[in-house]
């Protein structure tokens, strides 16, 4: 089935993760990147691996889950590891062999840079609720205003596109379903046969779609939705004690890894 | 001949997440070929992923249907065949509707059947004709038809791949009264005409009562009643209890026997109400 696909899904929760004010978790995700793409020594790549797991296990994240995630990416991290193998000239692991121990160790930091990058985004999405993350990213990007940036049409799009994301892949599942039962065939036949076969789970979808857009435009206007200038929120976001102390945190992660860095380690 | 024995049917959904959700399970069923099948059930009760399971679009969890004796699951090639044998039509079909023309549409069943222009023409002629389509719309795009008129080019294209089992799911839901009553109608002509088994999935108990031969209701994902129109709503007090409701013409007459009315026990249409209240008053 289509819908188990886990697309950047929310597992609720009440963890120390869930309760962090979104802002700073989406800067606690920009300090995470810096700090990986900065470690080049194997103590920098443990001290992310040990941050990584720290938050998991903090915010009740299976590694199941983590690694679920990452199948669609599977392709990519193999070509990238391949690449690295052998195309890294140093010494070779047996005289006369292209793969050189330097290769074996690019390709598993390679791995490790791919799949902590996931992970660290999987762990935002898991533990912070669309609505919360959009806030979140509204708030962040507030300054932008002044130079005309439209922040809240940029997030309010964003969104909406978050909600109705299982919408179309229910819908698209219960249309694939009706054009089955007339015989249709998604799964045999040329390249060309197979595109052509979409047809008719593309037509009736952005049929849907465009009808969905519609009404929701107007139920939004019979609400008097009128954009971002001077609206309140239900839900002010705060920034509470615990806030600032992962912040403080997560600097002190981003200049270890640079101490770490600056001895090659 | 396509007679439906379902064996110990259970289907779970998500197997193995924590949205794990057990829609049916212990059904046993045998539906001879020709019958006409009302299948009732409180939302949710899990009707429409049952008759999924009747042309293999969903495969069971565990047991087993079999269509005219095969095993419909048996492999790939009969999980697909199966569906030129048994015809599902969707809830709301008229959202899968996607051809340039009318006409397009309804031959897109038999078209993926394989089989020659001719025949494909004839029996989208025969198809529209069932469900009242005249030809002069065979031209028209599909999506600026009304809604009920999408409802039978829908059904029609269904109907165009002659199944001997042919499967509604709410067939009626959002339509007026009369859009209502000429699918009905629609839908038993052609059982007449072809002697298809139909299975229609019904929240209204009066349409229920007119058409099916048979009425099995589902309760939380099982079998709670099978029996005629007769038997079943002979136990309204069961079918309050699980969410459904009798006939209105079984409702009144059940007020009427408490107001001391001498009226025969099997009523359930408007008809045998009327024929019973005149045979009282002696006219
Ligand atoms: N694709 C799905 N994924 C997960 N659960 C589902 C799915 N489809 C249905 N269910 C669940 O299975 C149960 C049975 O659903 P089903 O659609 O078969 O009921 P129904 O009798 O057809 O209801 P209705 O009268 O509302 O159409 C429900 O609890 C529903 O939530
Ligand atoms: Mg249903």
């Amino acid at each position: 089935m289509l819908k188990d696909i886990t697309l950047g899904q929310y597992f609720p929760g009440n963890t120390v993760i869930h309760r962090l004010d979104p802002r700073t978790k989406l800067l606690w995700v920009v300090l995470f990147i810096v700090g990986l793409f900065q470690a080049n020594g194997w103590a920098g790549y443990a001290l992310v691996l040990l941050v990584t797991a720290l938050v998991m296990a903090l915010g009740h994240i299976r590694p199941k889950n983590i690694f679920k995630g990452l199948r669609p990416m599977l392709f990519i991290i193999i070509l990238t590891a391949a690449l690295n193998l052998f195309y890294t000239s140093g010494t070779p692991v047996r005289p006369g062999w292209i793969v050189t121990w330097e290769g074996i160790a690019r390709a598993v930091k390679m791995i490790l840079r791919i799949v902590l990058l996931i992970a660290g985004t999987f762990l935002l999405t898991y533990t912070t609720s669309p609505m919360a993350l959009t806030d979140g990213m509204e708030r962040l990007l507030s300054p932008l205003k002044k130079l005309h940036f439209p922040v809240h049409e940029m997030t309010l799009m964003m969104s909406m596109a978050l909600r109705f994301i299982p919408t179309l892949i229910e819908e698209t599942d219960k249309i694939m379903s009706a054009q089955k039962a007339r015989g249709a065939d998604f799964e045999n036949g040329s390249l060309i046969q197979r595109a052509k076969a979409l047809l008719p789970i593309l037509v009736p979808l952005f049929v849907s779609a465009f009808r969905r857009a519609d009404e929701l435009a107007v139920a939004m206007e019979s609400r008097c939705y009128h954009g971002g200038e001077g609206r309140t929120r239900l839900k002010q976001l705060v920034m509470a004690r615990r806030d600032w102390i992962a912040l403080a945190l997560g600097l002190l992660f981003l200049a270890a890894i640079n101490v770490l860095r600056h001895f090659g380690l | 001949m396509s007679e439906i024995i379902v064996e110990e049917l259970r289907h779970v959904y998500s197997a193995g997440t924590p949205f794990e959700k057990t829609a049916i399970e212990n059904i046993s069923l045998r539906i001879p070929q020709g019958q006409f099948v009302g299948l009732l059930g409180h939302t949710g009760s899990g009707k429409s992923t049952f008759v999924q399971h009747l042309n293999a679009l969903l495969q069971p969890s565990s047991g087993r249907v079999l269509v005219g004796g095969t095993d419909i699951n048996k492999d790939k090639k009969t999980r697909h065949d199966v569906k030129w044998q048994v015809g599902l039509v969707f809830q709301y079909p008229e959202y899968q509707l996607f051809e340039e023309t009318v006409f397009a549409d309804i031959a897109f069943g038999p078209k993926n059947m394989g089989l020659g222009r001719e025949e494909i023409e004839e029996r989208v002629r025969e198809a529209a004709g069932f469900v009242g389509i005249e030809e002069k719309l065979f031209n028209e795009s599909p999506l600026e038809l009304s809604g009920g008129q999408k409802r039978r080019v829908a059904i029609a294209g269904v109907i165009a791949m002659r199944p001997g089992v042919l499967i509604l799911d709410e067939p009626t839901a959002g339509l007026d009264p009369a859009g209502c009553r000429q699918i009905m109608e629609n839908i038993r002509a052609y059982q007449r005409q072809s002697g298809a088994t139909v299975l229609i999935v019904s929240h209204n108990m009066d349409d229920a009562a007119r058409s099916c031969g048979r009425l099995i209701v589902f309760d939380h994902g099982r079998v709670a009643m099978d029996g005629t129109p007769e038997e079943v709503f002979s136990r309204p007090r069961e079918l309050i209890s699980i969410g459904l409701a009798v006939p209105q013409a079984t409702a009144l007459a059940m007020e009427l026997r408490a107001l001391g009315v001498k009226l025969p026990e099997a009523i359930y249409t408007h008809e045998q109400l009327l024929a019973a209240v005149k045979e009282v008053r002696g006219c």
